[in-house]
């Protein structure tokens, strides 16, 4: 339904040609530029106003994870429980199979690191240009940076991820398989 | 056969296996350019990771268990099987299709080692079994496909490549393992002793500085308890011309005892309490509870101010907080439990408690029927007191009734345990001072979990040249059974003489003498003959004939077995041979005949289907 590929000599034309129509038609640039950004799916002239943009984020890879904190953590059995119809020592003992499993597999999969080094509750100052996806302001925010406060949450940063591989037709949705017994 | 890039070295470990390696092309003295290859293996159904322990377990999956696509690797050609950490986690649920501790089976001499025995509880028409040879051949498999994804341009088949295998391994075992990595393609491959694995790992770790840590005259006695076995090793600090050198003078006995058995040890206490409080657990349930146990363990172990440590046994269904039960560890039973069980205070004359061998009316492994490491070394040390009377420069044993080791390094990850390693520390210099011997130290540093891997692709480094080297040999010295000639009694066995067919310490590549005596071998026939090792007689030589012996200091192991081929002889001919001890270079024992009228060589089996299976 689709055409062939362009054949080598075509593309290497259309390469020179939009070489120049690039470098004079800033436009043009911009598209390219979200293009090769991974844009790809963006229609190629779709026309409107500028829109934030948004993605949605990948489900494969909460399944997975959910999964993982299931199988190791029994997440997953435990956020679906009543825990009021259960005692504090109940909901305890139940607790620590799920602190000792997450906990396993956050060490595992994830390296986090604090954002802020400073103990909490010490002053720390924001200078001009901090990232404020990284520092949250929060209470008195007026003026101007240098910014000087009260650090109530050290933030955390997760540095590394090492989710595993995953078979290309493995159910994901199954986070965890119904088991019997025989 | 083109330059090595790398000496790998591989721990094919009873629990975990796991690979070093060294880049020779940017490694230079000191400075070696040493990693761990991050094994990629199944975690779970359809899930891939990368860890650097591959735990040595091979599930045998039902065809409708698991959709076929889900047990993919990143590289193509599996058979189905499921190696590694999955393995391991799906075992411990369907433990009759579980394959575990294939080494020490590989070691077992009332079994035929090439035929399909494990899982041994499987129900044979169901499960299609695997030999232990070939569970050793798969992990071998898997790590080789694993280095070939990672280094494409570098097959494994072409590095320097090392095997670790117990010292306490028979010849017929360190032959199997051999004969497992040449299958799996290994053609420049060695085998080293692993307790002289972590002994290079720990000179390779001081840097050069371990010749200012050890001086002539020491006796290093290395205590290897891995998962499953207790390994033993001794090795004297000698001189030659003028530099350092070190000599492995004898290696213990074959010990199947290890961290898993306290671990078992430990969950079987807490679940009898759990017992006296009317709560009865499951198969899952004790799964579980000793998987709590450990971890309560460990966290009683390395923090001396705990008391006590809560353990729950999750429910299996998906209502948690309800169906759990909670228990806990205390720092009581973990110190009776394991400190006493495993690790006590007892004299230098203390030797394992043993029980009669039951008849082999039922297969399973030869586990040590005595708990306690102490004993083992006691008997060990006891056993080699006389070690040391060939070598220039040490104290003659004199009235001491046990070797005096003047260092100790530890290996395995129960002596992650300062509680144990101190323990066993104190028992040790306990037995020196009664014998007015000076306390041996601890040789620190040692890396408990990768040591022998490390220490393997070390040794492939110092191979090429490149630094110290420990020296020893064999560490048995070997003989056939001869009947002696007498008349026939009815009713009595003719009395047997041991012929010395290789001494003590021969190193790789050497060849034996001949002995004089002749065999007759009938063609076209197998011809078994008993076979012994000695681990103390140093001084026999070959074609010594031992009349009589006592029974700790020769050990009688697997018959061997030898054809002659019908080729140019009539079948039922009469032949007489010699028989030839050589060890080879990738320091396995070969055992040859060799017709008195001919240049022919004929290889002597030394695994052999025991007589014990039909």
């Amino acid at each position: 339904m689709s055409e062939p590929p362009p054949s080598v000599l075509s593309r290497l034309l259309l390469a020179l040609t939009t070489f120049w129509r690039i470098l004079v038609d800033t436009r043009l640039a911009a598209k390219i530029a979200e293009l090769r950004g991974g844009g790809m799916t963006a229609p190629p002239d779709a026309e409107g106003p500028e829109s934030p943009r948004l993605k949605r984020a990948e489900p494969n890879a909460g399944l997975q994870l959910l999964g993982l904190l299931q199988q190791n953590g029994r997440f997953i059995d435990f956020l679906q429980e009543d825990v009021g119809a259960y005692s504090d020592a109940e909901v305890g003992a139940a607790a620590r199979v799920v602190h000792e499993g997450c906990n396993k597999t956050l060490k595992q999969h994830f390296a986090i690191e604090a954002v802020r080094a400073e103990p909490e509750g010490t002053r720390v100052t924001l200078q001009e240009g901090f990232d404020s996806s990284a520092v949250r302001l929060t209470g008195n925010v007026v003026g101007h940076p240098p910014f000087t406060g009260n650090l109530a949450h050290r933030g955390w940063r997760v540095t590394e991820i090492r989710l595993p591989q995953v078979a290309s037709d493995h159910d994901l949705a199954i986070v965890a398989p119904a088991e019997v017994e025989l | 056969m083109s330059e090595a890039r790398y000496a790998v070295g591989i721990d094919l470990g009873t629990t975990h296996c796991a690979l070093s390696y060294v880049d020779l092309r940017t490694s230079d003295r000191d400075d070696v350019a040493q990693d761990m290859m991050q094994v990629p293996q199944l975690t779970s159904a359809g899930s891939v990771e990368e860890l650097a322990l591959l735990p040595s377990f091979l599930y045998l999956p039902h065809p409708d268990e698991f959709p076929a696509g889900d047990l993919a690797l990143p590289w193509s050609g599996g058979d189905g099987l499921i190696l590694g950490e999955m393995a391991r986690t799906v075992g411990a649920r369907t433990p009759i299709r579980l394959v575990s501790s294939a080494k020490s089976w590989l070691c077992h001499p009332g079994v035929d080692r090439r035929s399909a025995i494990l899982p041994p509880g499987a129900p044979e028409e169901q499960v299609a079994r695997l030999s232990p040879y070939d569970a050793s051949v798969r992990y071998l498999g898997h790590l080789r496909d694993a280095w070939n994804h990672a280094h494409p341009y570098d097959n494994l088949a072409a590095q320097e490549v090392t095997v670790t295998v117990p010292a306490s391994f028979d010849p017929a075992a360190r032959e199997l393992t051999a004969k497992a990595a040449q299958t799996v393609g290994f053609e420049r491959l060695v085998l080293l002793e692993e307790p002289q694995a972590a002994l290079y790992s720990w000179i390779h770790d001081s840097g050069g500085r371990w010749r200012k840590q050890v001086r002539v005259g020491d006796i290093i006695l290395v205590i290897d308890v891995g998962g499953g076995t207790t390994d033993l090793s001794l090795i004297a600090v000698t001189e030659h011309e003028g530099a350092l050198e070190l000599t492995r003078i004898a290696v213990g006995d074959h010990i199947l005892l290890g961290g898993d058995n306290m671990d078992l040890t430990l969950a079987h206490v807490v679940n009898g309490k759990l017992t006296a409080e009317g709560k009865s657990l499951d198969h899952w349930q004790i799964q579980a509870l000793t998987h709590g146990c450990r971890h309560a363990k460990e966290a009683l172990l390395a923090d001396p101010t705990l008391e006590a440590v809560p353990v729950v046994v999750p429910s299996r269904g998906t209502h948690l907080i309800g169906g759990s039960i909670r228990t806990e560890l205390t720092r009581e039973e973990v110190t009776h439990t394991l400190v006493e069980g495993f690790f006590p205070e007892v004299p230098v004359s203390a030797r394992p408690a043993t029980r009669s061998r039951a008849a082999l009316t039922k297969l399973g492994l030869p586990y040590a029927h005595d708990p306690a490491v102490s004993r083992h070394l006691a008997a060990f040390l006891g056993m080699q007191v006389g070690a040391t009377e060939d070598l220039l420069g040490f104290e003659p044993k004199g009235k001491s009734t046990f070797l005096h080791p003047t260092a100790v390094l530890f290996n395995g990850g129960v002596f992650k345990a300062n509680l144990l390693a101190e323990r066993m520390m104190r028992v040790v210099n306990a037995w020196l001072t009664s014998d007015d011997a000076p306390s041996a130290r601890l040789l620190e540093g040692a890396d408990l979990d990768l040591a022998v891997a490390r220490g393997a692709s070390y040794y492939g480094y110092v191979r090429r040249g490149g630094g110290v080297r420990i020296r020893g040999g064999t560490a048995r010295s070997y003989y056939v059974g001869v009947e002696s000639a007498m008349p026939a009694v009815p009713g009595l066995e003719p009395p047997i003489q041991a012929l010395c067919l290789a001494p003590f310490g021969m190193e790789e590549g050497t060849q034996a003498d001949i002995p004089p005596q002749e065999f007759g071998l009938v063609v076209g026939e197998p011809v078994r003959f008993r076979f012994f090792g000695s681990s103390v007689r140093r001084e026999d030589q070959v074609g010594l004939l031992l009349e009589n012996w006592s029974a700790e200091e020769i050990d009688e192991l697997e018959e061997i077995q030898a054809t002659l081929p019908a080729e140019n002889r009539a079948p039922g001919e009469v032949v007489p041979v010699h028989l030839r001890a050589s060890v080879t270079e990738v320091g396995t024992l070969l055992l040859e005949a060799m017709p008195l009228n001919g240049t022919e060589h004929w290889k002597v089996e030394l695994n052999v289907r025991s007589s014990s299976d039909s």
